[in-house]
């Protein structure tokens, strides 16, 4: 198990914050990440531009502290190949058939009250703790 | 071009706070979501920071009368809450807790060119391809109400 670190996680928190706050207030835009994501494969011609910028910055961002700090890129938990590639999957089918992800529903839509990102919220976070809780008891923790 | 530097900037942010909070470390979010072993609270403290501001933000979109550099704030999503809202939630539910990802992570993740990261993502970007082959409605040829590609 990885150590825990209030302090961290509460910057980084503030961070994301102030990143979907600034996309918000400056240019009007939602930061759900699996939407823009998407929207880049449909390519929009009046969104992929912005769609674009975003997911580089995403990525851009990751190179930065990967250089810095690789270690806070660790996978940590034992899957195979095919289990990743299904959790994939479900992930994306999953978010576009429930319109958002954990930036969409639980960050955007809960700091608006919204109640379908709140009942979004609590579905993902019970099925992900139930997924969680069979991989551990009925598969010993790997898959 | 100056809304796309700041959707950049925004993801760039954005990807330095995932990493910073450990988001980008699977290991922590299968923590988080083992209620039943050694609890892992990360996740609910870059929650929690993340909402904090941007609570803030939602009220200030109430004080303005549009973005700083856009004509509207985006219009409000839809309020039905549906089968399709609550399964595809589920669904995704079970790929997070499987893998350790959701969507920005896994993309953050590519930055660092982690296999997991890689093979994960490409899956992610299937399963949307596959659901808008198999479940999205047809495109209109003229642009609708923002909301369709605004909702997240």
């Amino acid at each position: 198990m990885t150590d825990f670190s209030p302090l961290t996680a509460l910057l980084g928190g503030v961070f994301i914050g102030l990143a979907a706050g600034a996309l918000l207030l400056l240019d009007g835009r939602i930061a759900g990440i699996s939407g823009i994501f998407a929207g880049l494969l449909r390519q929009q011609k009046t969104e992929i531009g912005w769609q674009a910028a975003f997911v580089v910055g995403l990525v851009a961002g990751g190179t930065l502290m990967a250089v810095a700090r690789p270690e806070w890129f660790r996978f940590g938990i034992e899957r195979s190949w095919g289990a990743i590639a299904a959790a994939g999957l479900l992930v994306g089918f999953g978010t576009r058939l429930g319109n958002g992800c954990t930036s969409g529903h639980g960050v955007c839509g809960l700091s608006r009250f919204s109640r379908r990102s709140l009942v979004a919220t609590m579905t993902f976070m019970v099925t992900g703790a139930l997924a969680v809780l069979v991989v551990h008891r009925l598969f010993g923790g790997s898959l | 071009m100056r809304r796309n530097s700041i959707a950049f900037l925004s993801g760039a942010l954005f990807a330095v706070g995932l990493a910073v909070s450990g988001m980008t470390q699977p290991a922590r979010i299968v923590g988080f979501l083992d209620f039943a072993g050694r609890w892992d609270p990360t996740l609910a403290l870059v929650m929690g920071g993340a909402l904090g501001v941007m609570i803030v933000a939602q009220r200030l979109t109430r004080r303005l009368s549009k973005p700083v550099f856009a004509g509207s704030f985006p219009l409000p999503s839809p309020i039905t809450i549906d089968a399709r809202l609550v399964g595809g939630a589920a669904l995704f539910g079970v790929g997070w807790g499987i893998g350790g990802f959701c969507p920005g992570p896994a993309v953050v993740s590519l930055g660092a060119a982690t296999p997991p990261a890689i093979v994960f993502t490409a899956a992610m970007a299937a399963g949307m391809v596959l659901f808008f082959v198999l479940c999205a409605p047809k495109r209109s040829p003229t642009p609708g109400p923002a909301i369709a590609d605004h909702d997240r």
